[in-house]
Protein backbone atom coordinates (compact mmCIF):
# COMPACT_ATOMS: atom_id res chain seq x y z
CA UNK A 1 0.00 0.00 0.00
CA UNK A 2 1.35 3.41 -1.03
CA UNK A 3 0.61 6.34 1.27
CA UNK A 4 -0.10 9.65 -0.45
CA UNK A 5 0.75 12.46 1.96
CA UNK A 6 -2.08 14.97 2.39
CA UNK A 7 -0.53 18.31 3.35
CA UNK A 8 -3.74 20.23 2.97
CA UNK A 9 -3.22 21.99 -0.34
CA UNK A 10 -3.79 20.87 -3.83
CA UNK A 11 -4.97 18.07 -5.97
CA UNK A 12 -4.59 14.54 -4.59
CA UNK A 13 -7.20 12.99 -6.87
CA UNK A 14 -4.91 12.94 -9.89
CA UNK A 15 -2.10 11.04 -8.20
CA UNK A 16 -4.37 8.50 -6.48
CA UNK A 17 -6.20 7.91 -9.79
CA UNK A 18 -2.88 7.49 -11.59
CA UNK A 19 -1.65 4.94 -9.01
CA UNK A 20 -4.90 3.01 -9.45
CA UNK A 21 -4.29 3.04 -13.22
CA UNK A 22 -0.91 1.34 -12.74
CA UNK A 23 -2.49 -1.25 -10.45
CA UNK A 24 -1.39 -0.05 -7.02
CA UNK A 25 -3.59 0.68 -4.02
CA UNK A 26 -3.02 3.96 -2.24
CA UNK A 27 -4.38 5.68 0.82
CA UNK A 28 -4.28 9.31 1.95
CA UNK A 29 -2.02 9.90 4.94
CA UNK A 30 -2.41 12.97 7.15
CA UNK A 31 -0.77 11.80 10.39
CA UNK A 32 2.40 9.92 11.25
CA UNK A 33 0.37 7.07 12.84
CA UNK A 34 -1.21 6.32 9.46
CA UNK A 35 2.24 5.56 8.05
CA UNK A 36 2.18 2.23 9.92
CA UNK A 37 -0.06 0.78 7.20
CA UNK A 38 2.05 1.78 4.18
CA UNK A 39 5.34 0.57 2.73
CA UNK A 40 5.98 3.42 0.24
CA UNK A 41 5.21 7.12 0.14
CA UNK A 42 4.24 9.65 -2.51
CA UNK A 43 4.70 13.26 -1.41
CA UNK A 44 2.71 15.41 -3.87
CA UNK A 45 2.18 17.94 -5.66
CA UNK A 46 0.49 21.28 -5.97
CA UNK A 47 1.02 23.95 -3.33
CA UNK A 48 3.58 26.28 -1.84
CA UNK A 49 6.48 24.99 0.27
CA UNK A 50 5.77 27.19 3.34
CA UNK A 51 2.18 26.11 4.08
CA UNK A 52 2.99 22.49 3.12
CA UNK A 53 5.96 22.37 5.53
CA UNK A 54 3.90 24.01 8.30
CA UNK A 55 1.20 21.37 7.87
CA UNK A 56 3.77 18.54 7.99
CA UNK A 57 5.13 20.00 11.24
CA UNK A 58 1.67 20.29 12.82
CA UNK A 59 0.97 16.61 12.16
CA UNK A 60 4.41 15.29 13.06
CA UNK A 61 4.80 13.99 9.53
CA UNK A 62 7.98 16.05 9.10
CA UNK A 63 9.88 13.87 11.59
CA UNK A 64 8.29 10.68 10.25
CA UNK A 65 9.37 11.58 6.69
CA UNK A 66 12.92 12.40 7.83
CA UNK A 67 13.29 8.93 9.33
CA UNK A 68 11.41 7.09 6.54
CA UNK A 69 13.65 4.48 4.90
CA UNK A 70 11.24 2.90 2.39
CA UNK A 71 10.62 4.03 -1.21
CA UNK A 72 9.60 7.67 -1.48
CA UNK A 73 8.56 9.72 -4.51
CA UNK A 74 8.32 13.51 -4.18
CA UNK A 75 6.43 15.33 -6.92
CA UNK A 76 6.88 19.05 -7.74
CA UNK A 77 6.60 20.83 -4.37
CA UNK A 78 6.93 17.39 -2.78
CA UNK A 79 10.32 17.09 -4.50
CA UNK A 80 11.35 20.55 -3.29
CA UNK A 81 10.34 19.69 0.30
CA UNK A 82 12.99 16.93 0.37
CA UNK A 83 15.81 19.51 0.31
CA UNK A 84 17.37 21.62 3.08
CA UNK A 85 15.53 24.90 2.47
CA UNK A 86 13.59 26.88 -0.12
CA UNK A 87 14.01 30.45 -1.31
CA UNK A 88 10.22 30.52 -1.82
CA UNK A 89 9.51 30.90 1.88
CA UNK A 90 13.02 31.12 3.36
CA UNK A 91 12.33 28.33 5.79
CA UNK A 92 13.81 24.90 6.42
CA UNK A 93 12.39 21.91 4.57
CA UNK A 94 12.87 18.18 5.33
CA UNK A 95 16.57 18.06 4.52
CA UNK A 96 16.66 14.43 3.39
CA UNK A 97 18.39 15.54 0.18
CA UNK A 98 21.20 18.08 0.43
CA UNK A 99 20.86 21.43 -1.33
CA UNK A 100 18.53 24.42 -1.61
CA UNK A 101 15.50 25.27 -3.74
CA UNK A 102 15.84 28.36 -5.96
CA UNK A 103 13.80 30.25 -8.52
CA UNK A 104 14.50 29.10 -12.06
CA UNK A 105 15.94 31.50 -14.64
CA UNK A 106 13.57 31.24 -17.61
CA UNK A 107 10.69 33.44 -18.68
CA UNK A 108 7.74 33.21 -18.79
CA UNK A 109 7.54 32.25 -15.13
CA UNK A 110 5.95 30.11 -13.71
CA UNK A 111 7.40 27.54 -16.11
CA UNK A 112 4.07 26.11 -17.26
CA UNK A 113 3.56 23.42 -19.87
CA UNK A 114 5.23 20.48 -21.56
CA UNK A 115 9.00 20.42 -21.80
CA UNK A 116 11.71 17.89 -22.70
CA UNK A 117 13.20 15.80 -19.92
CA UNK A 118 16.73 14.54 -20.65
CA UNK A 119 17.55 11.63 -18.39
CA UNK A 120 20.57 9.52 -17.49
CA UNK A 121 18.89 6.14 -18.04
CA UNK A 122 17.89 5.59 -14.42
CA UNK A 123 15.35 2.72 -14.09
CA UNK A 124 12.73 5.33 -13.09
CA UNK A 125 12.71 6.24 -16.82
CA UNK A 126 12.67 2.66 -18.10
CA UNK A 127 10.82 2.53 -21.45
CA UNK A 128 10.81 6.34 -21.76
CA UNK A 129 13.21 7.85 -24.33
CA UNK A 130 15.42 10.71 -23.14
CA UNK A 131 13.90 13.96 -24.42
CA UNK A 132 10.29 12.86 -23.89
CA UNK A 133 8.01 15.73 -22.77
CA UNK A 134 6.44 15.96 -19.31
CA UNK A 135 4.11 18.56 -17.80
CA UNK A 136 5.60 21.20 -15.49
CA UNK A 137 4.00 23.99 -13.49
CA UNK A 138 6.44 25.64 -11.05
CA UNK A 139 8.70 28.61 -10.46
CA UNK A 140 11.29 26.96 -8.22
CA UNK A 141 13.52 23.90 -8.54
CA UNK A 142 16.04 22.15 -6.28
CA UNK A 143 19.76 22.73 -6.68
CA UNK A 144 21.28 19.55 -5.18
CA UNK A 145 24.66 19.90 -3.52
CA UNK A 146 25.74 16.61 -5.02
CA UNK A 147 25.44 16.30 -8.85
CA UNK A 148 25.52 12.53 -8.58
CA UNK A 149 21.89 12.36 -7.45
CA UNK A 150 20.68 14.19 -10.60
CA UNK A 151 18.94 11.72 -12.95
CA UNK A 152 17.20 14.18 -15.32
CA UNK A 153 17.40 17.81 -16.42
CA UNK A 154 15.24 20.26 -18.35
CA UNK A 155 15.97 23.61 -19.96
CA UNK A 156 13.98 26.82 -19.43
CA UNK A 157 16.24 29.85 -19.61
CA UNK A 158 18.87 27.70 -17.95
CA UNK A 159 19.22 23.98 -17.23
CA UNK A 160 17.54 22.87 -14.00
CA UNK A 161 17.12 19.54 -12.21
CA UNK A 162 13.97 17.70 -13.34
CA UNK A 163 14.56 14.53 -11.28
CA UNK A 164 16.92 13.28 -8.58
CA UNK A 165 17.47 9.98 -6.84
CA UNK A 166 19.33 8.98 -3.70
CA UNK A 167 18.84 5.21 -3.40
CA UNK A 168 15.08 4.74 -2.92
CA UNK A 169 14.37 8.42 -2.31
CA UNK A 170 13.25 9.93 -5.60
CA UNK A 171 11.94 13.33 -6.64
CA UNK A 172 10.57 14.72 -9.89
CA UNK A 173 9.89 18.39 -10.63
CA UNK A 174 7.27 17.62 -13.30
CA UNK A 175 3.83 16.06 -12.75
CA UNK A 176 3.86 12.41 -13.88
CA UNK A 177 0.17 12.13 -12.93
CA UNK A 178 -0.62 14.81 -15.54
CA UNK A 179 1.93 13.86 -18.21
CA UNK A 180 -0.07 11.45 -20.37
CA UNK A 181 1.34 8.01 -21.18
CA UNK A 182 4.95 8.97 -20.30
CA UNK A 183 3.91 9.99 -16.82
CA UNK A 184 1.83 6.86 -16.30
CA UNK A 185 4.81 4.76 -17.39
CA UNK A 186 7.09 6.58 -14.94
CA UNK A 187 4.66 5.90 -12.07
CA UNK A 188 4.50 2.25 -13.14
CA UNK A 189 8.32 2.17 -12.94
CA UNK A 190 8.18 3.62 -9.42
CA UNK A 191 5.59 1.00 -8.44
CA UNK A 192 7.82 -1.80 -9.74
CA UNK A 193 10.65 -0.46 -7.54
CA UNK A 194 8.23 -0.55 -4.60
CA UNK A 195 7.35 -4.16 -5.42
CA UNK A 196 11.03 -5.10 -5.67
CA UNK A 197 11.69 -3.60 -2.24
CA UNK A 198 8.71 -5.60 -0.88
CA UNK A 199 10.26 -8.84 -2.14
CA UNK A 200 13.61 -7.96 -0.55
CA UNK A 201 11.85 -7.13 2.72
CA UNK B 1 12.07 23.66 -25.29
CA UNK B 2 8.80 24.63 -23.65
CA UNK B 3 6.03 23.73 -26.10
CA UNK B 4 3.17 26.02 -27.07
CA UNK B 5 -0.02 24.61 -25.58
CA UNK B 6 -3.33 23.86 -27.29
CA UNK B 7 -6.17 24.03 -24.78
CA UNK B 8 -9.70 22.97 -25.70
CA UNK B 9 -12.15 24.92 -23.57
CA UNK B 10 -15.35 23.45 -22.21
CA UNK B 11 -17.81 26.17 -21.24
CA UNK B 12 -20.23 24.41 -18.94
CA UNK B 13 -23.72 25.49 -17.87
CA UNK B 14 -26.00 23.22 -15.86
CA UNK B 15 -23.67 20.26 -16.37
CA UNK B 16 -23.57 20.48 -20.20
CA UNK B 17 -20.91 21.91 -22.50
CA UNK B 18 -22.28 24.97 -24.27
CA UNK B 19 -20.92 27.50 -26.71
CA UNK B 20 -22.18 30.98 -27.48
CA UNK B 21 -21.22 33.83 -29.76
CA UNK B 22 -19.91 36.97 -28.04
CA UNK B 23 -21.05 35.39 -24.74
CA UNK B 24 -24.73 35.05 -25.81
CA UNK B 25 -26.80 32.80 -28.16
CA UNK B 26 -25.67 29.73 -26.24
CA UNK B 27 -26.15 26.27 -27.77
CA UNK B 28 -25.58 22.75 -26.37
CA UNK B 29 -22.32 21.06 -27.45
CA UNK B 30 -22.25 17.85 -25.38
CA UNK B 31 -21.25 16.09 -22.17
CA UNK B 32 -18.21 17.64 -20.37
CA UNK B 33 -16.63 14.35 -19.28
CA UNK B 34 -16.97 12.76 -22.74
CA UNK B 35 -15.60 15.82 -24.54
CA UNK B 36 -12.66 16.26 -22.14
CA UNK B 37 -11.69 12.59 -22.59
CA UNK B 38 -11.94 12.84 -26.37
CA UNK B 39 -9.78 15.97 -26.55
CA UNK B 40 -7.19 14.52 -24.16
CA UNK B 41 -6.96 11.40 -26.34
CA UNK B 42 -6.47 13.64 -29.39
CA UNK B 43 -3.42 15.27 -27.79
CA UNK B 44 -4.79 18.28 -25.92
CA UNK B 45 -2.01 19.75 -23.74
CA UNK B 46 -4.46 20.83 -21.09
CA UNK B 47 -8.23 21.03 -20.69
CA UNK B 48 -9.98 24.18 -19.54
CA UNK B 49 -13.34 23.89 -17.90
CA UNK B 50 -15.33 27.07 -17.23
CA UNK B 51 -18.58 26.93 -15.30
CA UNK B 52 -19.98 29.95 -17.13
CA UNK B 53 -23.13 30.45 -15.13
CA UNK B 54 -21.55 29.93 -11.71
CA UNK B 55 -20.83 33.56 -11.01
CA UNK B 56 -23.97 35.14 -12.45
CA UNK B 57 -26.24 32.60 -10.81
CA UNK B 58 -24.40 32.91 -7.48
CA UNK B 59 -23.66 29.20 -7.58
CA UNK B 60 -20.59 27.18 -6.64
CA UNK B 61 -18.66 25.26 -9.27
CA UNK B 62 -20.09 21.87 -10.07
CA UNK B 63 -17.50 19.92 -8.18
CA UNK B 64 -18.78 16.50 -9.11
CA UNK B 65 -18.43 17.24 -12.82
CA UNK B 66 -14.89 18.46 -12.10
CA UNK B 67 -14.12 15.26 -10.22
CA UNK B 68 -15.49 12.99 -12.95
CA UNK B 69 -13.60 14.94 -15.62
CA UNK B 70 -10.36 14.92 -13.63
CA UNK B 71 -10.61 11.16 -13.09
CA UNK B 72 -10.83 10.46 -16.81
CA UNK B 73 -8.04 12.68 -18.21
CA UNK B 74 -4.30 12.45 -17.51
CA UNK B 75 -3.46 15.93 -18.74
CA UNK B 76 -3.80 19.09 -16.62
CA UNK B 77 -7.20 20.54 -15.91
CA UNK B 78 -7.88 24.22 -15.33
CA UNK B 79 -11.23 25.03 -13.74
CA UNK B 80 -12.97 28.37 -13.35
CA UNK B 81 -16.34 29.73 -12.39
CA UNK B 82 -17.75 30.86 -9.08
CA UNK B 83 -14.53 30.77 -7.07
CA UNK B 84 -14.76 33.51 -4.45
CA UNK B 85 -12.45 32.50 -1.63
CA UNK B 86 -9.40 30.47 -0.65
CA UNK B 87 -11.78 27.76 0.59
CA UNK B 88 -13.63 27.69 -2.76
CA UNK B 89 -10.28 27.28 -4.49
CA UNK B 90 -9.23 24.52 -2.12
CA UNK B 91 -12.47 22.63 -2.89
CA UNK B 92 -11.88 22.89 -6.66
CA UNK B 93 -8.26 21.71 -6.32
CA UNK B 94 -9.29 18.82 -4.11
CA UNK B 95 -11.95 17.81 -6.64
CA UNK B 96 -9.11 17.27 -9.11
CA UNK B 97 -8.28 20.59 -10.77
CA UNK B 98 -4.61 21.46 -11.29
CA UNK B 99 -5.17 25.19 -11.75
CA UNK B 100 -8.06 27.43 -10.81
CA UNK B 101 -9.20 30.48 -12.75
CA UNK B 102 -10.79 33.48 -11.03
CA UNK B 103 -12.36 36.57 -12.57
CA UNK B 104 -15.30 38.30 -10.85
CA UNK B 105 -14.19 37.72 -7.25
CA UNK B 106 -10.66 38.96 -7.98
CA UNK B 107 -11.94 42.15 -9.63
CA UNK B 108 -14.14 42.77 -6.60
CA UNK B 109 -11.31 42.00 -4.14
CA UNK B 110 -7.84 41.85 -5.77
CA UNK B 111 -6.19 40.56 -2.55
CA UNK B 112 -7.91 37.21 -3.24
CA UNK B 113 -5.12 36.58 -5.77
CA UNK B 114 -2.49 37.14 -3.09
CA UNK B 115 -4.27 34.89 -0.58
CA UNK B 116 -4.66 32.04 -3.09
CA UNK B 117 -1.05 32.34 -4.25
CA UNK B 118 0.25 32.30 -0.67
CA UNK B 119 -1.80 29.22 0.19
CA UNK B 120 -1.48 27.14 -2.98
CA UNK B 121 1.44 28.69 -4.86
CA UNK B 122 1.03 31.14 -7.73
CA UNK B 123 1.48 28.36 -10.29
CA UNK B 124 -2.11 27.23 -9.80
CA UNK B 125 -3.73 30.68 -9.73
CA UNK B 126 -5.05 31.74 -13.14
CA UNK B 127 -6.52 35.20 -13.61
CA UNK B 128 -9.24 35.10 -16.28
CA UNK B 129 -9.73 38.48 -17.95
CA UNK B 130 -12.77 38.99 -20.18
CA UNK B 131 -12.03 42.17 -22.14
CA UNK B 132 -14.07 44.26 -24.56
CA UNK B 133 -12.69 47.03 -26.76
CA UNK B 134 -13.49 50.56 -25.59
CA UNK B 135 -11.41 52.38 -28.22
CA UNK B 136 -8.30 51.43 -30.22
CA UNK B 137 -5.64 50.08 -27.81
CA UNK B 138 -8.04 50.29 -24.87
CA UNK B 139 -10.05 47.44 -23.34
CA UNK B 140 -12.39 47.20 -20.36
CA UNK B 141 -12.69 44.21 -17.99
CA UNK B 142 -16.07 42.45 -17.78
CA UNK B 143 -17.26 40.27 -14.91
CA UNK B 144 -20.22 37.94 -14.17
CA UNK B 145 -19.71 35.87 -17.34
CA UNK B 146 -19.42 38.96 -19.53
CA UNK B 147 -22.57 40.59 -18.21
CA UNK B 148 -21.09 43.51 -16.26
CA UNK B 149 -18.59 46.17 -17.28
CA UNK B 150 -16.22 46.55 -14.34
CA UNK B 151 -14.88 49.78 -15.87
CA UNK B 152 -11.32 48.60 -15.19
CA UNK B 153 -8.54 48.90 -17.80
CA UNK B 154 -7.67 45.36 -18.90
CA UNK B 155 -3.94 45.92 -19.43
CA UNK B 156 -3.51 47.62 -16.06
CA UNK B 157 -5.52 44.85 -14.38
CA UNK B 158 -3.33 42.19 -16.01
CA UNK B 159 -0.22 43.86 -14.63
CA UNK B 160 -1.69 44.28 -11.14
CA UNK B 161 -3.08 40.73 -11.12
CA UNK B 162 0.29 39.20 -12.01
CA UNK B 163 2.04 41.28 -9.36
CA UNK B 164 -0.48 40.18 -6.70
CA UNK B 165 -0.06 36.47 -7.39
CA UNK B 166 -1.68 35.30 -10.62
CA UNK B 167 0.65 32.73 -12.17
CA UNK B 168 -1.07 32.74 -15.53
CA UNK B 169 -3.45 34.98 -17.47
CA UNK B 170 -6.36 33.68 -19.53
CA UNK B 171 -7.22 36.62 -21.77
CA UNK B 172 -10.51 36.41 -23.65
CA UNK B 173 -11.52 38.97 -26.24
CA UNK B 174 -15.28 39.31 -25.90
CA UNK B 175 -15.41 41.12 -29.25
CA UNK B 176 -13.93 38.07 -30.97
CA UNK B 177 -15.50 35.30 -28.86
CA UNK B 178 -17.19 32.71 -31.12
CA UNK B 179 -16.75 34.88 -34.25
CA UNK B 180 -13.80 32.92 -35.76
CA UNK B 181 -12.32 36.29 -36.83
CA UNK B 182 -9.00 35.53 -35.09
CA UNK B 183 -7.62 36.41 -31.67
CA UNK B 184 -7.23 40.08 -30.66
CA UNK B 185 -3.48 40.37 -31.28
CA UNK B 186 -3.34 44.02 -30.12
CA UNK B 187 -4.83 43.04 -26.74
CA UNK B 188 -2.43 40.10 -26.34
CA UNK B 189 0.62 42.17 -27.30
CA UNK B 190 -0.37 45.01 -24.97
CA UNK B 191 -0.65 42.59 -22.04
CA UNK B 192 2.52 40.68 -22.98
CA UNK B 193 4.46 43.97 -22.75
CA UNK B 194 3.56 44.38 -19.05
CA UNK B 195 3.64 40.80 -17.67
CA UNK B 196 6.07 37.86 -17.78
CA UNK B 197 3.68 35.16 -16.57
CA UNK B 198 2.29 32.69 -19.15
CA UNK B 199 -0.43 34.12 -21.36
CA UNK B 200 -3.31 32.08 -22.78
CA UNK B 201 -5.06 33.61 -25.80
CA UNK B 202 -8.80 33.11 -26.01
CA UNK B 203 -11.70 34.28 -28.14
CA UNK B 204 -11.90 34.27 -31.93
CA UNK B 205 -10.07 31.16 -33.12
CA UNK B 206 -11.26 30.28 -36.63
CA UNK B 207 -8.40 28.04 -37.63
CA UNK B 208 -4.74 27.15 -37.38
CA UNK B 209 -3.57 30.42 -38.97
CA UNK B 210 -5.21 32.42 -36.17
CA UNK B 211 -3.38 30.31 -33.60
CA UNK B 212 -0.05 30.77 -35.36
CA UNK B 213 -0.64 34.55 -35.21
CA UNK B 214 -1.54 34.51 -31.49
CA UNK B 215 1.52 32.38 -30.61
CA UNK B 216 3.94 34.42 -32.74
CA UNK B 217 2.70 38.00 -33.28
CA UNK B 218 0.57 37.98 -30.11
CA UNK B 219 3.39 36.39 -28.03
CA UNK B 220 0.95 34.02 -26.31
CA UNK B 221 2.21 30.82 -24.65
CA UNK B 222 -0.98 28.89 -25.22
CA UNK B 223 -4.14 29.13 -27.28
CA UNK B 224 -7.57 28.23 -26.08
CA UNK B 225 -10.42 27.34 -28.42
CA UNK B 226 -13.87 25.83 -28.20
CA UNK B 227 -16.01 26.10 -31.35
CA UNK B 228 -13.47 24.74 -33.83
CA UNK B 229 -13.15 21.55 -31.77
CA UNK B 230 -16.82 21.18 -30.77
CA UNK B 231 -17.94 21.57 -34.39
CA UNK B 232 -15.40 19.03 -35.59
CA UNK B 233 -13.58 21.36 -37.99
CA UNK B 234 -10.31 20.28 -36.38
CA UNK B 235 -9.20 17.57 -34.04
CA UNK B 236 -6.41 18.59 -31.68
CA UNK B 237 -4.15 16.30 -33.72
CA UNK B 238 -4.88 17.83 -37.13
CA UNK B 239 -4.52 21.30 -35.65
CA UNK B 240 -1.12 20.46 -34.17
CA UNK B 241 0.07 19.14 -37.53
CA UNK B 242 -0.76 22.49 -39.14
CA UNK B 243 0.89 24.47 -36.35
CA UNK B 244 3.98 22.31 -36.59
CA UNK B 245 4.19 22.90 -40.36
CA UNK B 246 3.99 26.65 -39.64
CA UNK B 247 7.05 26.36 -37.37
CA UNK B 248 5.30 26.39 -33.99
CA UNK B 249 6.86 24.01 -31.41
CA UNK B 250 3.99 21.82 -30.20
CA UNK B 251 4.03 18.61 -28.16
CA UNK B 252 4.08 15.66 -30.49
CA UNK B 253 2.36 12.37 -29.89
CA UNK B 254 4.37 10.30 -27.41
CA UNK B 255 5.99 7.03 -28.45
CA UNK B 256 5.62 5.77 -24.89
CA UNK B 257 2.83 3.31 -24.36
CA UNK B 258 1.02 2.19 -21.28
CA UNK B 259 0.61 -0.63 -20.49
Amino acid sequence: MIGVIDHGAGNLVSITNALTTVGEDSTLVSSSQELADVDAIVLPGVGATGPAMARLQETGLDMALRSWSGPLLGICVGFQLLFDRSDEDHRPCLGVMQGNVSEIAGRPLPHTGWNDVDHTGDPLFSGIPSGETFYFVHSFAPVPRDDEIVIATTHHGDTFVAAARDRNRIGVQFHPERSGASGTRLLANFVSMVRTSRRVA
Amino acid sequence: MLRKRIIPCLDVADGRVVKGIQFVDIVDAGDPVELASRYAAQGADEICFLDITASSDERRTLLDVVARTAARVNVPLTVGGGVRSVEDMRAVLRAGADKVAVNTAAVRRPDLLKECATTFGRQCVVLAIDARTVSPQSWSVYTHGGRRDAAVDAVGWAELGASLGAGELLVTSMDRDGTKDGYDLDLLSAIRRVVDVPLIASGGAGGAADMVDALSKGHADAVLAASIFHHGEYTVGTLKQELSRAGIAVREESSVTWP
